[in-house]
């Protein structure tokens, strides 16, 4: 039973062999001149500037995210827009529903404080979570 | 250790036989960086698919100059690409090889006289090994200039030179 093993032993041995074999080939014949241009960073023909582990702030992600309200916004209205004479009172309802809701979502982002850059230094959620238990202890 | 055996014996029997072999295997997998700089990029698609198919030559592209043999300067290039294209020539593992395709790549083509913002052929700034003439070259010509570097290759020796 745990002869039949010795196959599988046998492919991992002759895997392994297989490839240090070759890759001990390779470096006997391989040409081995590298150089600070060789081995600098590949970013399509560009220098890169600065390192790939830099931090950006999160709020970056949110502030895109408004954008993308607008972005569609003006996507869909562009087309629609040339064709208004035609839909008349139909299109304009659709489009004013489709503005409504995008709008809602700005409202909903904007009582979020999204819109807003430099945040208070209060922090309402810590604020929300502390108070009940402090109170509590009272 | 240095086991690098490149340069090391005199042209005998055993070294022939193994240039024979290691030439056969670098011409027979040229693996191209995907390098179109202009229209003669499209005749540099059309060699790689179905038509002309450069698969037969075990001729692979491949998007980053770590795992590429061959740069095909598929184009013309402008003052600005020239020190992106110098870069991803030195990034390229050795050995390494360049087809000029077409007459910009060549002489600067049709800018060469008035084309002030286009270098005047790509071997001044990295060697090239083969130049291949039209404007743009058809496929045809694209393989026959592939052809040739491979008969280039094929006469490369690891003996010592001189």
């Amino acid at each position: 039973m745990l002869l039949d093993y010795a196959n599988v032993l046998l492919f991992l041995s002759v895997g392994a062999f297989f490839i240090v074999f070759n890759l001990f080939l390779g470096s006997l014949f391989r040409p081995n001149n590298p150089d600070p241009e060789k081995l600098s960073t590949y970013e399509c023909g560009e220098e890169p500037v600065g390192g790939s582990w830099i931090q950006f702030n999160i709020r970056f992600y949110v502030v895109a995210l408004d954008f993308i309200i607008f972005d569609v916004e003006v996507v869909l209205l562009y087309p629609w827009a040339v064709v208004a004479q035609e839909f008349g009172w139909y299109g304009f309802g659709a489009a004013f529903i489709f503005i409504v809701i995008l709008l809602l979502g700005l409202a909903f982002a904007w009582k979020k404080g999204t819109l807003e850059w430099v945040l208070p230094k209060v922090d309402k959620f810590r604020e929300a979570m502390v108070r009940p238990l402090v109170g509590q202890a009272a | 250790m240095d086991l690098r055996l490149e340069g090391q014996f005199n042209d005998n029997v055993i070294v022939t036989s193994l240039d024979y072999f290691i030439n056969w295997a670098r011409l027979s997998a040229l693996w191209p960086m995907t390098f179109g700089l202009a229209c003669c990029a499209i005749e540099m698609m059309a060699t790689g698919a179905s038509r002309y198919d450069w698969d037969r030559f075990g001729m692979i592209p491949r998007a980053s100059p770590r795992q590429s043999d061959l740069m095909i300067v598929a184009g013309t290039v402008t003052l600005k690409m020239s020190s992106r294209v110098k870069k991803l020539y030195d990034q390229m593992a050795e050995p390494r090889y360049v087809i000029a395709m077409g007459c910009c790549a060549t002489s600067g083509g049709p800018y060469w006289q008035h084309g002030y913002h286009v270098l005047k052929g790509v071997d001044r700034v990295i060697p090239v090994d083969v130049y291949v003439p039209g404007c743009p070259p058809r496929p045809e010509s694209l393989l026959e200039g592939v052809m040739s570097l491979q008969e280039k290759i094929r006469h490369q020796t690891i003996a010592k030179v001189g």
